[in-house]
């Protein structure tokens, strides 16, 4: 089936928040802290702008809480008496004129006495610095199997790394923006996002309403990448506040160089691994440990180092574990959700560490994943036993035959004897993705979703995870129809609009086709159901004739099919001990890189990428596709040339002419194939996949340039100036 | 104010505007065609491509008096019936970068013979893209102009 | 703000001796970026070119090729002679930022907003460009090589404007153009070159290591020596006289004075017998 909404956006007619036409609506704009932390003395508005003619806020008009609502009560909506990082929002201003608020955003100063700034989460915080608990400290977590210590005093060989990963930015082509205004003593915000229920929830709090008078509606949305999960939050209040104060719509649109300063970045992160092995390269023994940095506040950052702990010791079975991992305070804007969401970081640590483990074992690399690769029956870190029929070892074996990798390694030791203006080489990486919510947070989201039969006989979907470009739209419709057994033009989705569905939970964690269209299945056959019911139970051919019957004989009744998520059986885990089952399905994958490094400029070229993946079953051959290359792209990027370069603790090359994302001619095409192990609770036996292609490439990229030059590359982005002086050795 | 007169999508047209106007604004705020977006306001990520006497150019980077007597091409000018090869090849997922994708395709497809001295992915990488990762791009691309031999070619320049 | 519309360079010439400090404007590629954010900019004057036909077109002579100053780094990629003739033209064109820019972007305009990063203007440079400036006194033919004395500082005639540049036609044994950006496409550049040999005569023009666009002499002297280098830190000591890099939010000073040194010797290796 074609991407449904496909011809709207070739077209441009389909309309982003911006496009939209607001009668008489405002211009919203943003006032921020200039320093990365201190007390605030005052709030300075200049002269030579006329304020009558502007809506100020500030913290004194939220009617609620001043906090963004999300994990932790710390985070507040605007800043009260203390700024905790550079460009923190502390007052807002509305005027009908964009140019004139542009302008007065300039008069506007934010007077503070500087405190000490933590501003590298690599170092112990000094007494003066400490923000959070004891010790900087926003969430500890660790899980342990086995015996490391013991198992790594025996091991024959140890061998240590530590390894880092950079900040990034999700740079969707549409920037963060929201619109809002009243109706009917209703707040209505409608805009860019991924979770309308968590928008919802935080006007809610802020705001001091019930759920009944606020609405929030999500618009089409340009990329989200995790950028749009819980950032979104903080500006639907923002505008919602000026709306209100105004008594008019306002529209807070960010341009992109603000979009670049001020919105959630990928956490940094720093991981150490000891692991010990027997010499033919079992592993013994994986002692792991993660720091990531948070940022200013609490946000989402359990969540992530979570994830990030579950799949730090990669794709691989190994008797005794352990993975302590921390995420520290920094006076930095927040760090967020970005696609990947942990596991990226990890697992770049991990294959870059099974890199320095095959070179120190003298032993191919190939060899040493496929002796390692979890089998049917083995377990997991956190003890999880995989019982998925997924082959593993075929999927590395597939990878290897379409890069031809045994013979590209040869032909490049030969090439690079040949040259020495350039290099080339080859890497891999094995790596799996768990998708989901972790443990029994699915439970906790306890998703719904409603089928509506309308009169006409169409069918509409009503869930509030959303369409951001991955293809939830064409999947829930192709999902829906095949269901029903109805063609798909009688399929409609339904907006995500909280006056009108459900919560089937936020557009995250690789859920949506897996999880809520199950949901969409389930729904559709309890639409089935009720019209049976009434019918008399017989095979119903034409689902669209027999809704129309129903509401015929059921005049101004709804017809609403439903389904609740239910957790699948032997699915156990355990939040103390932070051992169990924590997923209930992986998807994993092995990707190559080979790379081509110009050793006249140390810059790097990938020609050639094969992403080969087990994803249960795949729904749409070009939507799983496109997100499979999407996803890849977007980690070569991270891993070779995204850089945020800080001061003060926040992005200074706030221009996308200096935040160096890939062009086409900076990547080839990207050849994907998939293997399928159907996950029996998954749609069809579908797996997420959104984030699965995250944590491949960066490590395969890393792996490749390793061998093409000889160096070891723990680091990333690699930048052309960081692989010179890794190469160069001053 | 200034008085501009230009074609637009092929036909007459004329705006009053401020001096400072980029053409981008008066596109979407002037004129209510709001298909070309704005990504960056840089000329990095080609959101607002537009086509100026039939080639590509940034309407964030143009004061829209310089457009005076000339030919501006919009995405409203492309019909849905004739972007079925973009379709089927996924040449869009979230589609903030499509429209000015579109245009700068359209302009190949016109003008195919600029294929002979730059490949494809050359000539888009004005057009940045954050979902697809390209190939759905190029391999629309390919596919449309491949579909479009045969009709007029071009100088790769104005009509 | 506002802006002038001459539709003839004799009323543009008038506007600027009465008005020195409007802007012209070209393709506008340089100028506009952050349009929005730079309020400061909106209420300044702008003297628009684009009206004036005869800034338009280009032409070739016998010895030379003539641009006027609206020639656009497109109309140069689509010309076969300049192809043939000023390959280093067309290489530079191609990789300035993308064909969006490239089709609105003029040669003009890279000269005149003088960054030390503009591709246009090192290979310009190495092919001894000069420039025309004209004003209501006359007009002034300036070397390329001698219009910047500091970092966006123009030895331009007052009340005057860039109306042609004019490039020899030569016979060149070896030329070579290299641009290192961020990335393959839309990228500043972080360092590059472009290096002419005529004879016994070089031309090494660097372009992101110093204020300005420069050539780099001494060493140009340093290869007419002929003196032997066997790798690329052999080039380091007279390229020190010549350039001075900085680190920049987009590069270190290390990255570019390396990577130049480094262009430079596998560059020119096959070229020069003295090199091993």
């Amino acid at each position: 089936m074609k991407r449904v909404e496909g011809l709207p956006k070739l077209t441009g007619t389909m309309q982003f928040v911006d496009d939209l036409p607001l009668e008489g609506a405002l211009w919203g704009g943003t006032v921020r802290s200039p320093c990365p932390r201190g007390r605030i003395r005052g709030i300075r508005f200049g002269s030579g702008v006329d304020w009558s003619e502007f809506v100020v806020v500030d913290h004194r008009d939220i009617p609620g809480k001043n906090v963004v609502r999300l994990i932790e009560d710390d985070q507040p909506v605007l800043a009260a008496g203390r700024v905790m990082h550079l460009h923190e929002p502390v007052i807002l201003l509305a005027h009908p004129s964009r140019t004139e608020l542009r302008r007065a955003l300039r008069h506007v100063e934010v007077l503070i006495d500087p405190e000490p700034p933590v501003l590298d989460f690599g170092l112990p915080p000094e007494r003066a610095q400490i923000q959070f608990g004891e010790d900087n400290v926003l969430k500890h977590l660790l899980t342990r199997k086995g015996d490391v210590e013991e198992a790594l005093a025996q091991a024959p060989v140890l061998v240590e790394g530590v390894y880092e990963t950079g900040a990034q930015e999700h740079l969707y082509l549409e920037p963060q923006g929201m619109v809002a205004w009243e109706e009917e003593g209703v707040v209505v915000v409608s805009g860019s996002m991924q979770c309308p229920y968590y928008v919802s929830a935080a006007l809610q709090y802020a705001l001091a309403r019930t759920d009944d008078q606020v609405r929030v509606v999500q618009t089409p949305t340009g990329g989200g990448f995790g950028g749009k999960e819980e950032f979104p939050s903080g500006l639907a209040v923002h505008a919602a506040l000026l709306a209100m104060k105004a008594r008019r719509p306002v529209k807070l649109i960010y341009d992109r160089t603000e979009d670049l300063a001020v919105t959630t970045k990928r956490h940094p992160s720093r991981v150490r691994h000891r692991t010990g092995l027997d010499k033919g390269g079992r592993l013994l023994a994986q002692d792991v440990d993660v720091v990531l940095d948070g940022g200013a506040y609490v946000t989402l950052s359990p969540v992530v180092l979570s994830r990030a702990l579950i799949h730090a010791a990669g794709p691989y079975s190994c008797e005794n574990v352990r993975i302590e991992a921390r995420a520290v305070l920094t006076n930095s804007p927040p760090f967020g959700a970005f696609r990947g969401f942990g596991a990226p970081q990890t697992q770049f640590a991990v294959e870059r560490h099974m890199e320095r483990i095959a070179a120190e074992l003298g032993m191919d690399p190939v060899e040493l994943r496929r002796r390692n690769l979890i089998r049917e029956g083995e377990s997991t870190a956190t003890g999880q036993v995989i019982r998925d029929g997924a082959d593993r070892v075929a999927v590395l074996d597939r990878a290897m035959e379409m890069a031809g990798f045994a013979e590209r390694r040869k032909e490049y030791e030969a090439f690079n004897r040949a040259h020495d203006d350039k290099k080339r080489g080859i890497g891999l990486a094995c790596f799996f993705h768990g998708a989901g919510f972790t443990g029994s947070g699915e439970v906790h989201l306890d998703s719904v979703v409603h089928v509506a039969g309308l009169p006409d006989g169409t069918v509409e979907v009503r869930a509030s995870t959303v369409e951001m470009g991955q293809g939830a739209l064409t999947i829930f419709t192709q999902l829906a129809s095949d269901a029903l057994n109805c063609a798909p033009e009688r399929v409609r989705i339904a907006p995500a609009d909280t006056g009108l569905v459900p919560d089937s939970g936020p557009t995250v964690a690789s859920r949506t086709s897996m999880i809520v269209g199950r949901l969409v299945e389930e729904a559709c056959r309890d639409l089935v159901g009720r019209l049976n019911e009434s019918e008399g139970p017989r095979g119903i051919s034409d689902v669209c004739g027999a809704i129309r019957d129903w509401h015929e004989a059921n005049p101004s009744q709804e017809l609403l099919g439903t389904a609740r998520y239910r957790k699948p059986p032997n699915v156990e885990w355990d939040e103390e001990s932070y051992r169990g089952d924590a997923y209930g399905a992986y998807a994993w994958g092995t990707y190559v890189a080979d790379v081509e490094v110009d050793l006249r400029t140390f810059a790097t070229r990938v020609r050639d990428f094969v992403a080969v993946q087990e994803i249960g079953k795949v729904l749409n051959e070009t939507l799983a596709r496109g997100q499979i290359q999407g996803g890849v792209v977007q980690a070569v990027g991270w891993a070779l040339s995204e850089e945020c370069k800080w001061r003060d603790g926040a992005m200074e090359n706030a221009q996308l002419t200096n935040y160096v994302v890939p062009t086409a001619k900076d990547v080839p095409p990207i050849r994907v194939e998939f293997l399928e192990a159907p996950y029996p609770y998954g749609a069809k036996g579908a797996k997420g996949i959104g984030e699965l292609p995250f944590d491949g490439p960066a490590p395969a990229v890393a792996n490749a340039v390793a061998n093409a030059v000889d160096c070891e590359t723990n680091e990333i982005p690699i930048t052309p100036e960081r692989l010179l002086e890794w190469v160069l050795k001053p | 104010m200034i008085h501009v007169d230009f074609t637009l999508n092929g036909d007459d047209a004329t705006v009053a505007v401020e001096p400072s106007e980029r053409l981008l604004d008066t596109l979407r705020d002037r004129l209510g065609l709001t298909g070309t977006k704005e990504g960056c306001g840089e000329g990095e990520c080609g959101a607002c491509t537009v086509l100026i006497d039939g080639l590509p150019a940034n309407a964030c980077l143009v004061p829209t008096y310089q457009v005076r007597g000339r030919a501006v091409e919009t995405i409203e000018s492309v019909p849905a019936s004739e972007l079925g090869a973009l379709h089927e090849k996924g040449a869009t997922q979230c589609g903030a970068c499509t429209p000015g994708v579109v245009m700068t395709a359209l302009w190949i497809r016109r003008n195919a013979d600029v294929l002979s001295t730059h490949p494809p992915r050359d000539l888009m990488a004005g057009n940045l893209c954050r979902c697809t990762g390209y190939d759905g791009i190029i391999e629309g691309l390919e596919a449309w102009v491949q579909e479009g031999q045969g009709e007029a070619g071009g100088d790769g320049g104005a009509p | 703000m506002s802006v002038l519309l001459p539709e003839s360079l004799p009323d543009a010439l008038e506007i600027l001796s009465s008005e020195p400090d409007a802007v012209p404007v070209a393709g506008g590629t340089d100028l506009f970026v952050h349009w929005p954010d730079r309020l400061d900019d909106h209420g300044r004057t702008f003297l628009d070119l684009s009206g004036i036909d005869g800034l338009r077109g280009y032409h070739w002579e016998d010895d030379r090729l003539v641009m006027g100053s609206l020639t656009t780094f497109w109309d140069i990629i689509r010309d076969p002679t300049a192809l043939a003739d000023l390959p280093l033209l067309v290489a530079a064109a191609r990789q300035v930022g993308a064909i969006q820019i490239q089709t609105r972007g003029t040669w003009a305009g890279n000269i005149m907003n003088a960054s030390p990063a503009a591709d246009g203007v090192a290979v310009l440079m190495a092919y001894d460009a000069t420039v025309t400036f004209s004003s209501m006194g006359g007009q002034e033919e300036i070397p390329l090589s001698e219009l910047y004395t500091g970092y966006k500082v123009l030895q331009k005639p007052p009340d005057s404007l860039l109306t042609s540049i004019t490039v020899p036609r030569r016979d060149y044994r070896f030329q070579v153009f290299e641009k290192v950006g961020g990335r393959a496409a839309q990228a500043i550049t972080k360092v590059g070159m472009a290096v002419t040999r005529r004879g016994e005569e070089w031309r090494v023009v660097a372009n992101s290591v110093a204020p300005a666009v420069c050539r780099c002499h001494r060493v140009e002297a340093f290869l007419s020596e002929e003196r032997p280098v066997s790798g690329p830190a052999d080039l380091l000591a007279p390229l020190r006289e010549d350039v001075s890099p900085i680190d920049d939010i987009r590069s270190t000073a290390r990255y570019r004075e390396t990577v130049l040194s480094r262009l430079l010797y596998f560059g020119l290796r096959d070229e020069c017998p003295s090199f091993s």
